[in-house]
């Protein structure tokens, strides 16, 4: 399979829930693994632990695969959301509590017209943040990465995030809607 | 859902997102999105930060046999599907607050630290300290200020502050430069959720030789 960048990550991945399929697995695996390597080495953490991380994350995203709901992250998003986890546990060796689940199943069908739009929101969101300046993106990165405290992480980023706040506000109340 | 007033500031969010807070007050972040769409919607967009960053790192190749390991990881967890954590229809307190007291509201087990105010300091690690204290109706927390940041989040009842009201889910953000005496409303014992990275400094003689004691 040709990774491009259109891979449709969200397919293989709600193949991954729902057939258990590894094909669709080893799809992800060879995109996502060794980023997820990049990013835990870039955190700080030595090549052995790092593998031996982006296994766990690898193997998070399979056993969770049925909480991944496309209205609201994209895989990317969702898979970085693991990996940080993963390092804080690992590196700092301190729990990471994280917001409860929402109550209502990802089991319902998400829309996927609203998934398509958070998608092309999520492309936009990243040629935004290559379009910065120098100075500002290696700040976010900084941030990311993690070795920012958090007085020195700053108000402002310079980056259009309301948009995709929003959609996924509309998202929340949706789902809220359809439980009441 | 109750209608919140009082959200976290973008710097926590983003400081939350990207894992530099310290343990205790990620808790009460994590309770509070709990309780906030607003937030967890905006934590989103921080996120998908993070996952274009993801997109874009530079990668570094892993084992050649990752994936073979991955999935016998995989195989031998029985590829169960991780249940979903709930919270039970009622409870007062949010799911990542219940497991760091280890049940509800009626779990907790209080220390009384004088004026009818009770206190259970949570365990987490010792960069900052999150604690649940229960004022009665109508009682103040003594008057105090402090040196860094707190985050005080309520979860029952209801506390005044200045001109200010916060009830269940409100946060209130408090700096050093901020002296604040939250009261509690008449009606019910008000129960919050409070995370401190330096120790309290009460002014006032009876609560400074009491603050030894009590740990705050």
């Amino acid at each position: 399979m040709a990774e491009t960048e259109n891979e449709d990550w969200t397919a293989l991945l709600a193949r991954v829930h729902q057939n258990r399929d590894r094909a669709a697995f080893a799809a992800l695996f060879r995109h996502f693994a060794p980023r997820v390597k990049g990013f835990l080495m870039k955190s700080g953490a030595g090549a052995t632990l790092a593998e031996e991380c982006t296994q766990d994350v690898m193997a998070t995203l399979w056993q969770k695969a049925h909480l991944f709901d496309p209205t609201r992250a994209s895989v990317s998003t969702w898979i970085f959301t693991i990996a940080r986890n993963r390092k804080i546990d690992a590196l700092r060796r301190q729990r990471r509590p994280e917001p409860e689940d929402l109550p209502w199943g990802p089991e319902s069908e998400p829309d996927q017209a609203d998934a398509l739009a958070l998608q092309q929101d999520s492309e936009k969101l990243a040629r935004a943040i290559a379009d910065l300046p120098e100075k500002q993106k290696l700040l976010i990165k900084r941030a990311y990465f993690g070795d920012l405290t958090h007085s020195e992480i700053a108000e402002e980023t310079g980056l259009p995030l309301g948009t995709i706040k929003s959609r996924i506000r509309l998202a929340l109340e949706r789902l809220r809607h359809a439980m009441n | 859902m109750n209608e919140i007033k009082h959200h976290l500031t973008d710097a926590l969010l983003m400081a939350y997102a990207t894992a530099n807070l310290p343990e205790a007050f990620s808790v009460v972040i994590a309770t509070h999105i709990s309780l906030c769409d607003e937030c967890r919607a905006r934590l989103g967009s921080y996120e998908a930060v993070g996952g274009a960053l993801l997109e874009d790192c530079e990668a570094v190749d892993v084992d050649a046999a990752a994936l073979t390991a991955t999935l016998a990881r995989i195989e031998s967890a029985n590829a169960g599907s991780e249940p979903k954590v709930a919270r039970k229809l009622g409870a007062v307190f949010p799911t990542p607050l219940q497991s760091y007291v280890g049940g509800d509201l009626e779990t907790v087990r209080w220390r009384a630290v004088g004026g009818g105010v009770k206190q259970a300091v949570l365990k987490t690690s010792s960069d900052a300290t999150v604690r649940l204290l229960s004022i009665p109706a109508g009682a103040a927390m003594p008057d105090h200020g402090h040196r860094g940041t707190e985050l005080t989040l309520v979860l029952k009842g209801a506390f005044r502050d200045e001109d200010e009201r916060f009830a269940r889910g409100d946060i209130e953000i408090a700096d050093e430069d901020m002296h604040h005496t939250p009261t509690a409303e008449a009606g019910g014992d008000c129960i919050c959720l409070a995370a401190t990275d330096a120790p309290l400094k009460f002014r006032g003689l009876i609560p400074r030789l009491a603050q030894p004691f009590i740990g705050i």
